[in-house]
């Protein structure tokens, strides 16, 4: 049988049309929607950049500073320092001041420790009478070669990249030492080798052990 | 027709605002809920107002510059007529909201109003919790004093024990290398724009939603949650035994929420502004760095934990926390809704409270840190010096020279991070003591490097002396049995570092 459509109503024809049209309009605003995703993503990318750039900006924040005379570091002592943060801003004011503690083992033998305990990062306390560093916030303790004495630390206090050049010690600083950067990678000189303080020798421990015997 | 009645109906007509509000306003809520319990989440939207607009007044003056940002707040305290009285507004303000935020989360689980069709309100109140939690610490960072430079310190240190990308998020948190005038900037940012612009449209989608979807009601013991019946029964409920919003409940709200801004304003006006404590110069280092009230419990885990413990229970523990708390209402979306059904959760709630007081109460005198002064400045008690020989009274000066005391207390006085000494002969023999001296541990440095045998012998002696009059110090007994039977004449006796010789 064959029977065909009948031709389409003017009315049908309308709504065909008017269908088409709005087909038209919704790729239109798909269209829009589309450049807006770009240019979204072209601005969005910038920004992503600016906000990482205190991430991206230097590898590392590094650089040879002088914190002081080696006459001002007697031998067998350990003195608090202070230098200027390599890239301190003027508006930083106090905050571009960096303190840490130089000790002087044996002439011309420095080592310079970071202010910060390797817990969280408060800043330790020297105490020359008992040879300890103390940290005031959860109680983490050090020995005067900078090796975890009692506390929460896992590790000894980070210690800077130093040397001395024309009687003046020079560190390798500028960042703020966690456990990540490069401060963690250089180990403190005393924890390789655990040294045994002085006098102990004589008064013969357990061997191989330093734990108290009392419970 | 007054003149105000027609420039109402002409803004009416242009706005076109009457109607929703109207509706808000008078759509009906089941009885139970004109409750004094149900005070809470107004009263935070209240402290929230308060907070911006105190906030909005302090950044007239304040200036977000390391260099003088302390100084700004100074001249707030002291100079600008009233401007400590907003300081203290926004300060008791932070405080209180923070306690309400917490209430309410409490009151809000306990009611089982998290529960079906409440989910998406719960986790939206999860994240607004979290974003007041962290307006109060980067508020605490534009506080740049000592304390927010130190605190920086500890949340950088924790970034920075991130694995693999630690480092790089410890520059980013700092805006550079280390603490300085662009970290304050972007916390900045973060307090002023970031953080308040999100936590407002969490808060408008909140109230949307307590709106649209009913205050939850009274929980009964045995009405429980399904999903096919509960919205059909809670509209019954707020029909049928309903009272519209205005004025049936709002009134204990509008009570509460003016006492609550009364208590602020009475705190600040008593207590005063927080701080600043002492300018930010890291240089000056006697400093006791402590976090704001209610980050107290933080700082009191971080001292307890065991070293190789820390770093995950940090990185780990916050996390699933938070998970916990978005999972909750997907997980336990059915069922009861009455506290009296679900001891778990009374329990549970019991126990964070519990253990947040304790946390905290701890942390306000921090017994695992050194006292600094203690050495110096404690006193020991005369009683420890009476009828103590020269030696002993050597070893006073010593235990104060050599910061024992900054660990160990003397008639409750002193450190409390080791043992008080008061009686200490009664627990250590003299060997003993002298082994814990010099080889310290137990968490107690090793002394040997630091005490000439003489000042070992001298403190020891004195140690010993510390027992009550009517107990003997411990003894070892081996000892006894030696200098009774005496030794033969040719034995050696090595009489050094500070051991005392044998008889």
């Amino acid at each position: 049988m064959d029977e065909k459509l009948p031709p389409p109503t003017p009315q049908e024809h309308e709504d065909r049309l008017e269908k088409e049209r709005v087909t038209r309009r919704t790729f239109l605003m798909n269209v829009g929607i589309a450049l807006n995703a770009i240019v979204a993503l072209a601005i969005a990318t910038p920004i992503v950049a600016y906000v990482l750039g205190p991430v991206l900006r230097r590898k590392d924040y590094l650089q040879w500073i002088t914190i002081g005379e080696t006459s001002d570091f007697p031998q067998g002592e350990t003195r608090l320092a202070t230098f200027k943060d390599p890239f301190a801003d003027p508006w930083d004011g106090d905050t571009g001041k960096i303190p840490a503690y130089v000790r002087c083992s044996a002439t011309g033998e420095y080592t310079v420790f970071a202010i910060n305990c390797a817990h969280l990062g408060c800043p330790v306390r020297w105490f020359a009478e008992s040879q300890l560093f103390m940290c005031p916030c959860h109680g983490g303790v050090y020995y005067a070669d900078g090796s975890r004495a009692s506390g929460p630390p896992e590790r000894g206090l980070f210690t800077y990249e130093s040397k001395v050049q024309g009687g003046k010690i020079m560190i390798n600083a500028g960042q703020m030492p966690t456990l990540q950067n490069r401060a963690s990678a250089s180990p403190c000189p005393s924890s390789a080798t655990p040294t045994s303080p002085a006098l102990v020798k004589r008064i013969e421990p357990c061997p191989g052990t330093d734990a108290s015997t009392i419970g | 027709m007054p003149w105000y009645r027609r420039v109402y109906d002409w803004l009416e007509r242009r706005t076109q605002l009457e109607g929703p509000i109207k509706e808000a306003a008078l759509h009906p809520v089941p009885k139970s809920t004109a409750s004094w319990w149900y005070v809470f989440g107004s009263a935070s939207l209240v402290l929230l107002i308060l907070q911006i607009f105190t906030g909005i007044m302090l950044a007239l003056v304040y200036v977000p510059s390391a260099a003088h940002a302390w100084s700004s707040l100074e001249i707030l305290n002291h100079e600008l007529p009233l401007g400590w009285f907003l300081r203290a507004m926004h300060g008791w303000g932070s405080n209180f909201m923070v306690a309400v935020v917490l209430i309410h989360m409490a009151q809000v689980f306990l009611f089982g109003a998290y529960k079906f069709p409440r989910e998406l309100t719960w986790v939206l109140g999860v994240f607004m919790l979290l974003m007041t939690l962290g307006m109060a610490f980067t508020g605490q960072v534009l506080r740049f004093d000592q304390d927010a430079y130190w605190g920086l310190g500890i949340g950088a240190s924790i970034m920075g024990r991130v694995p693999f990308i630690g480092g790089e998020l410890v520059h980013l948190m700092l805006g550079g290398p280390i603490i300085s005038g662009a970290t304050l900037t972007r916390f900045f940012a973060l307090h002023v724009f970031v953080i308040p612009g999100a936590l407002l449209a969490f808060t408008g989608l909140h109230v949307w939603m307590v709106l649209k979807l009913g205050v939850n009601e009274w929980p009964m013991p045995g009405r429980i949650v399904r999903r096919e019946t509960y919205i059909k029964e809670y509209n019954e409920l707020a029909h049928n035994d309903g009272i519209p919003f205005v004025p049936g409940a709002v009134w204990k709200d509008l009570v509460f929420s003016a006492a609550i801004l009364f208590a602020v304003a009475c705190c600040a006006a008593f207590f005063g502004p927080y701080g600043p404590k002492g300018v930010p110069d890291p240089t000056i280092i006697d400093t006791v760095p402590k976090p704001d009230f209610f980050f107290l419990w933080i700082y009191t885990v971080l001292s307890f934990l065991p070293p190789e413990l820390e770093t995950p229970f940090i990185l780990i523990i916050p996390p699933i926390g938070i998970a916990v708390l978005i999972a909750l209402p997907f997980v336990a979306g059915i069922g009861e809704k009455s506290w009296w059904r679900r001891p778990v959760a009374v329990f549970s709630v019991m126990f964070i409270a519990i253990c947040f007081g304790v946390f905290t109460q701890l942390g306000t005198y921090t017994p695992w840190s050194p006292k600094m002064s203690a050495w110096s400045g404690d006193v020991v008690p005369v009683t420890y010096l009476h009828n103590r020989t020269p030696l002993e009274r050597q070893g006073v000066n010593v235990f104060q020279e050599k910061q024992c005391r900054n660990c160990h207390s003397l008639g409750g006085v002193g450190g409390q991070r080791g043992p008080a000494l008061d009686t200490v002969a009664l627990r250590l023999t003299e060997d003993q003591m002298i082994r814990q001296v010099l080889l310290g541990g137990g968490n107690m440095p090793a002394y040997g490097s630091a005490l000439s045998p003489a000042e070992t012998t001298a403190l020891v002696r004195f140690l010993e002396s510390l027992h009550p009059a009517d107990q003997p110090a411990a003894a070892d007994a081996s000892r006894r049995v030696v200098s009774q039977a005496g030794l033969p004449a040719n034995t050696p006796i090595e009489r050094s570092g500070g051991q005392t010789a044998v008889h």
